[in-house]
This record gives structure tokens, C-alpha cells and sequence, in this order.
């Protein structure tokens, strides 16, 4: 039970004055950015960032983590008032959630909605508690090769089990991967793809390139629908939430169910996007009622919102233990260890204990700090929403450009953030992925340099790739992985009288 | 867009711009490839050259970007699905022309008077305000961003000739 003194370490470390205070600003930050269209998890983070820099790294991370849970709990408050998906994780809530506002239900709905997510991220920090630990310390033994194969197993996971087109899913990790390499080689010294710009010395920052893709992408977006909210108000009384706790006892079940399957896709590069959809199908399917879900089921809003908070939080998982980022915004995060100067992955549990445990501990007071604000502050939220997008519109551009230049000083930066919001907008339309192609960008340089290391070690043999059952195993589960849609397309191809396919493999938009 | 402008087209189809974006992740692989060859893809008596795992990357991506070009040009006439309607273009040119034109002002002028320009085009074209409640918000957000980074997180913004001249 050394995770349970660590963790009381831990509580000792986030329970300080600044750091509650952290908390708070956090959380309030986060539903903020939550609430707001084009501003989201990722890039609100990416925005903060360089806020913290002079700050000590574990109330750094503590408040960046917890506008992390800030911004999954805001999500739901515009799907269920407004019909608008603050965040892609909560387009599922949208389902349910806006029916049962307007049959003026919303009360209810909010806070199964929250409730849901706080149970959901729950059992998630529960997870990462006792298995962080013990992955880490399994991790330690890790060589290049083996720390290669789990990254190669990330990106091959992204491929197969995206949603998106594989082409697509490929292109966009590679043009990840290759931006990444811009710049100078820290191997070798040499410049790379910097073409005589000296401003590419440096290589892309990826920070730049989340507020661009998510910002600005976003806002242009936003900006096709011509938006005008119209939307419920709502007031959450105690009574309301005491009837709607009782009510949801009921589907412990359904939790169950949906924390599994966030926890799983938010450890496995899923995110918190697919895992909401994916928990609302399998609620609809197992219910005794699928034909009311879509007109105002409490399970259509418990689902989603379960496992999308669940996964948001199990994505650190990785992060922490292996350096590999579940999520875009873990990733954002995993970029601020490393701007910090902490090396995330397993090293971390033994030399950075109070940073790791401070981390863990805040995770649960970020959620009971967050289901509280949440809880008895919607009306501001919904108020703020009210506020037309002709105002909140420029007011986030001028934010994301203050957060893009303030990373390096850099007017050039800037103007990559406008490159990568059209970028954003036009990989959106096109149905890239953009996760992967963050997720490339913050890894390159690590799975360049393990890879390099291993056929240092191998002398340039693939063979160091099965060189061990462990390493073997990984690297065969990630090829198999990667040629998974092309099964599902030859089952699509042969045996088309045996039931629609379950994926769609169609090239293309 | 990739097609003739016709007023009366009901929407851009999405067939143009998807081979234009595949072509261009082409031409970012070629660059990938050729800079990759000019470092060198082999080996060194130290190990890999600098040019071995982007190489890799650059043909990953060129054939993936092929792959996309080629399955959009043979399904090209049959191809229906819809980029966006023309009026939501137009909504989307009515914001990326201003951001353009902002990034422009702020090498300029500096951030403050450029978000200043920016909001007040906003809120008195697209929100119709009266003048008063406009110059409130637009002054209002680039003074307290000033406060936040400038005065409390010590974080320098972007200054034009008119900050310089008030002395700051």
C-alpha cells in the first residue's frame, strides 16, 4: 500500500493554500474555456502555458490540469442548453441532453450531466493511482526498442481505429512527424528542412500549431454555421440534484460500463471524443427502451459524459508512466513537463515523487472543486453564452494571438498560427484527423531519438523490433493494428451479403 | 475555389479542395524527401544520418497523400459530396480576411491598437452595437489583457510606434 502514503504525500502538496487557490482558478478557467466556442481544452492550455513558466512546476501543472477538468465539465453545460457541443466529446450530450431542456428538464439534465463526469473521472484517478505506480515501475526496464514499439503501437492504434479515412489518419500523423524533424537535429547537429528561413531554426512548436488548429480552425468553422445562440436557461436547485442523485443510483450499471469504456479508449490514443459516442451506442443497444434515446433519456446524457470524462482523465495515464500522451490536451500538458524541464515516463515516479503525487491528489480535488462550481454557477455560464458571437469571436482571436506570440516572443509565430488555423479548418472539413497530427508533432523528437537508439543498438536490423516477447508482442500488436482497416474493407469487399460492415473504410470525404 | 464561381451553384463541392490539400501534403513530402537526401538517409560511423527517420517520413507521406489524390480522382465525376454552400463560404471569408488582415496589424501597429480595430470591426459590422458599448469592449479587452501580461505576469506583447510614443 506505498501508493496510499505516496498519495497522502501527494494531498500534503496540493492541499496548500496556493495551490487550492490553483485549483480554483483552474477549474473557473476551464468551464470558461469549456463554455466557449474555439476555445477548448487543448488550446486553452497551449494559451496558458507560457502563464506559468515562472511557475513552480507542481502548481503549474495542478492548475493546467485542472482547466483540463474544467473544460470537460463546461462542454456539457452548452450541449444541453444551447444544443452547441462546446468540445467534440460532448456532441453525444447534445443527443439526450437538449430534449430534456426543452421539455424543461435542463436542471435534471446538468447535473446527471456533472455528476456523471465527476463519477466518471472518479474511477479514472482510482485507476491511475494504483496502476500508475506499477506500469512506471514495469516501464523502467524499457530500452529504446521497447519505448519505440509502445510508440509505434500509439500512432499504429490511431490508424486503425480511427474514424477517419486511414489515408488520411496517415497523412496527418506524417506531416506531424515531419514538422517535428524541422529544425536542427539534436543528434547531429545539422539543420533539417529549414530551406535558409532562419526562423525554422527552432522547428515548429506545437503549441503554436494546437492554437492554430483548434483555435482559429474552430472560430472559422463556428463562423459557416453564421451562429446565433438561442438557448434555455437554467437554475440548479438542491432538491433538483438530491431527486437526479437518487434517480441515477439506479444505472450504477451503466457508469460501470461507461467508465470502462473511457478508461480504455483514453488509455489507448481513442480520447474522450470517440469513447462518448461509443458509450452512447452501447447504452442505446443494452437499454430496454432504445427507440426513446434521442428524445430526452437520462442514460443518453449519463453515457457519454461518463466516458468521455473518464477517458479525459485516464489519457494522463500514459503521459505520465510512458511519456505518451493519450489526448491532444495530454499532450499540450506533456509538452509543459518538458518546457518545465521534467522528462515524462517512468523516471518520474522515482525522481519527481511530490510533482507526481501533488498531480494525483489534485486530480481528486479537481473534480469534487469542479462538480461543486459546476453545480452552482450554470446560470453565469449560460449568461455568458448569451453573449452574440460578434463579440466573443474577435475577443478569442485577440486570445489566441496573445497566447501564440507569448510562447516565444515571436511575431513569426503568429502568423504560423493563422497557416495552421486554415490548416485546421480545411483538415476539419476534409475529415483529417487532427489529433494524430498534434500527437506527431509533440512526439517526433522522442520516437526519432528511440528509434535512432534502437538500430544504434541493432546495427540498423528491424530485428531488434522481436528481439524479446515484450518488444515482439508490442510491435506485432501495433502492425496488426495498422492493417486492421484493410481487414475490414476485404470482409466490406467479399462477403457483402453477411451484414453492413461495422467500419465504414471509404477513402475520402 | 477550384471551380468557376457561378451565383447561382448551390455549393462547392468538396472533390477540388480535397485533391488540392493531397497535392500540396505532396509537395511538403517532396520537400521532406529531397532536404532528407541532402543530409543523408544512410549510415555514418556514428550511427544513422540525420536524414534517415525523415525519410521515412517523407515517402510515408507521399504515398499516403498518393493514395488520397488517386482514390479522389477515380471516383471524380461520381464525387457529390459537398465542401460547403456558398453563403457559408462567404461567412467564413467574412472572418478569415479580418484575422489576415489583424496578424498584418499587429506586425505594424503592435496588438493593442490592432485588437482594438479588430473587435470594434466586429461588434459594429457583424453585431450591430451602438458606438459606445463597441469602443467599451474593444478598449476594454486589450487594457486588461495589458494588465494580466504586461503588469502582473511580467509577459511583454507586441508594441507599434503609437505604445512607444506614450512611453511604454
Amino acid at each position: 500500500m506505498q501508493e496510499l502514503v505516496d498519495l497522502a504525500n501527494g494531498f500534503s502538496v496540493a492541499l496548500t493554500l496556493p495551490n487550492l487557490g490553483f485549483i480554483a482558478i483552474g477549474i473557473v478557467l476551464g468551464v470558461l474555456i469549456g463554455v466557449l466556442p474555439g476555445l477548448g481544452g487543448a488550446n486553452g492550455v497551449a494559451i496558458l502555458l507560457p502563464l506559468t513558466f515562472s511557475m513552480n512546476p507542481t502548481s503549474a501543472i495542478i492548475m493546467l490540469s485542472c482547466i483540463y477538468w474544467g473544460a470537460l465539465f463546461g462542454g456539457a453545460i452548452t450541449s444541453i442548453l444551447f444544443n452547441i457541443p462546446g468540445e467534440p466529446w460532448s456532441v453525444a450530450t447534445t443527443f439526450d441532453g437538449h430534449p430534456m431542456a426543452q421539455q424543461g428538464r435542463a436542471a435534471q439534465a446538468l447535473t446527471a450531466a456533472f455528476t456523471s463526469s465527476f463519477v466518471g473521472a472518479l474511477f479514472a484517478v482510482l485507476l491511475i493511482t494504483f496502476t500508475a505506480p506499477l506500469l512506471a515501475r514495469f516501464a523502467l526496464k524499457f530500452g529504446p526498442a521497447e519505448f519505440f514499439a509502445v510508440q509505434l503501437l500509439t500512432f499504429c492504434s490511431f490508424v486503425g481505429m480511427s474514424k477517419e479515412p486511414p489515408a488520411k489518419t496517415l497523412a496527418a500523423m506524417m506531416l506531424g512527424f515531419a514538422l517535428a524533424a524541422v529544425g536542427m537535429d539534436s543528434v547531429t547537429g545539422q539543420l533539417r528542412m529549414t530551406y535558409g528561413v532562419p526562423e525554422l531554426l527552432k522547428g515548429f512548436d506545437f503549441l503554436i500549431a494546437v492554437i492554430g488548429l483548434f483555435g482559429i480552425g474552430e472560430i472559422l468553422l463556428t463562423m459557416e454555421e453564421g451562429l446565433a445562440f438561442k438557448g434555455r436557461s437554467a437554475k440548479i436547485t438542491l432538491g433538483v440534484v438530491l431527486r437526479t442523485w437518487k434517480e441515477l443510483l439506479a444505472h450504477w450499471v451503466l457508469f460501470l460500463r461507461s467508465t470502462l469504456i473511457g478508461c480504455w479508449m483514453g488509455i489507448t490514443p481513442g480520447g474522450a471524443t470517440p469513447a462518448s459516442f461509443m458509450s452512447y451506442g452501447m447504452a442505446r443497444r443494452m437499454s430496454k427502451h432504445p427507440e426513446e434515446f434521442g428524445k430526452g433519456r437520462l442514460e443518453g446524457v449519463v453515457a457519454p459524459e461518463t466516458a468521455a470524462h473518464a477517458a479525459g482523465t485516464a489519457a494522463l495515464l500514459p503521459m505520465l508512466t510512458l511519456g505518451i500522451p493519450g489526448s491532444p490536451t495530454a499532450a499540450v500538458l506533456l509538452g509543459g513537463l518538458l518546457i518545465w524541464g521534467l522528462q515524462p515516463g517512468p523516471m518520474l515516479f522515482v525522481e519527481q515523487k511530490d510533482f507526481v503525487w501533488g498531480l494525483i491528489a489534485s486530480m481528486y480535488l479537481g473534480n469534487v472543486v469542479g462538480l461543486i462550481v459546476v453545480l452552482t454557477t450554470v446560470p453565469w455560464w449560460a449568461a455568458i453564452l448569451r453573449i452574440p458571437f460578434a463579440v466573443i469571436a474577435p475577443v478569442i482571436i485577440v486570445i489566441c494571438a496573445i497566447g501564440a506570440y507569448t510562447v516565444h516572443s515571436s511575431m513569426f509565430d503568429v502568423v504560423l498560427m493563422l497557416v495552421f488555423g486554415v490548416l485546421g479548418y480545411l483538415f476539419k472539413k476534409l475529415k483529417y484527423p487532427l489529433a494524430p497530427l498534434v500527437l506527431a508533432l509533440v512526439l517526433g523528437d522522442m520516437a526519432e531519438a528511440s528509434f535512432r537508439q534502437a538500430m544504434l543498438l541493432s546495427s540498423g536490423s528491424l530485428g531488434i523490433f522481436w528481439s524479446n516477447p515484450l518488444v515482439g508482442s508490442l510491435t506485432t500488436l501495433a502492425l496488426l493494428l495498422l492493417v486492421w482497416p484493410l481487414v475490414g474493407r476485404a470482409r466490406a469487399a467479399f462477403g457483402k451479403g453477411g451484414g453492413p460492415g461495422k467500419r465504414p473504410v471509404g477513402l475520402g470525404g | 475555389m477550384s471551380e468557376p464561381a457561378r451565383s447561382d451553384a448551390p455549393a462547392v463541392r468538396a472533390r477540388g479542395p480535397e485533391a488540392a490539400l493531397a497535392v500540396l501534403l505532396q509537395a511538403i513530402a517532396t520537400l521532406v524527401i529531397l532536404d532528407s537526401l541532402r543530409v543523408g538517409v544512410g549510415w555514418a560511423d556514428d550511427g544513422p544520418r540525420s536524414g534517415y527517420f525523415p525519410f521515412i517520413v517523407g515517402v510515408l507521406l507521399l504515398a499516403s497523400a498518393t493514395w488520397i489524390l488517386v482514390s479522389q480522382l477515380r471516383r471524380w465525376r461520381a464525387d457529390r459530396s459537398e465542401f460547403a454552400e456558398r453563403a457559408q463560404l462567404r461567412q467564413v471569408m467574412s472572418m478569415a480576411v479580418p484575422i489576415t488582415l489583424y496578424v498584418g496589424a499587429i506586425a505594424v501597429v503592435g496588438l493593442y491598437l490592432a485588437s482594438i480595430a479588430l473587435i470594434a470591426w466586429f461588434m459594429l459590422r457583424h453585431g450591430r452595437y451602438r458606438v459606445l458599448s463597441t469602443a467599451a469592449v474593444s478598449v476594454g479587452v486589450p487594457l486588461l489583457a495589458f494588465l494580466v501580461f504586461e503588469r502582473w505576469f511580467l509577459v511583454p506583447l507586441p508594441k507599434g510606434p503609437v505604445e512607444a510614443l506614450l512611453g511604454f
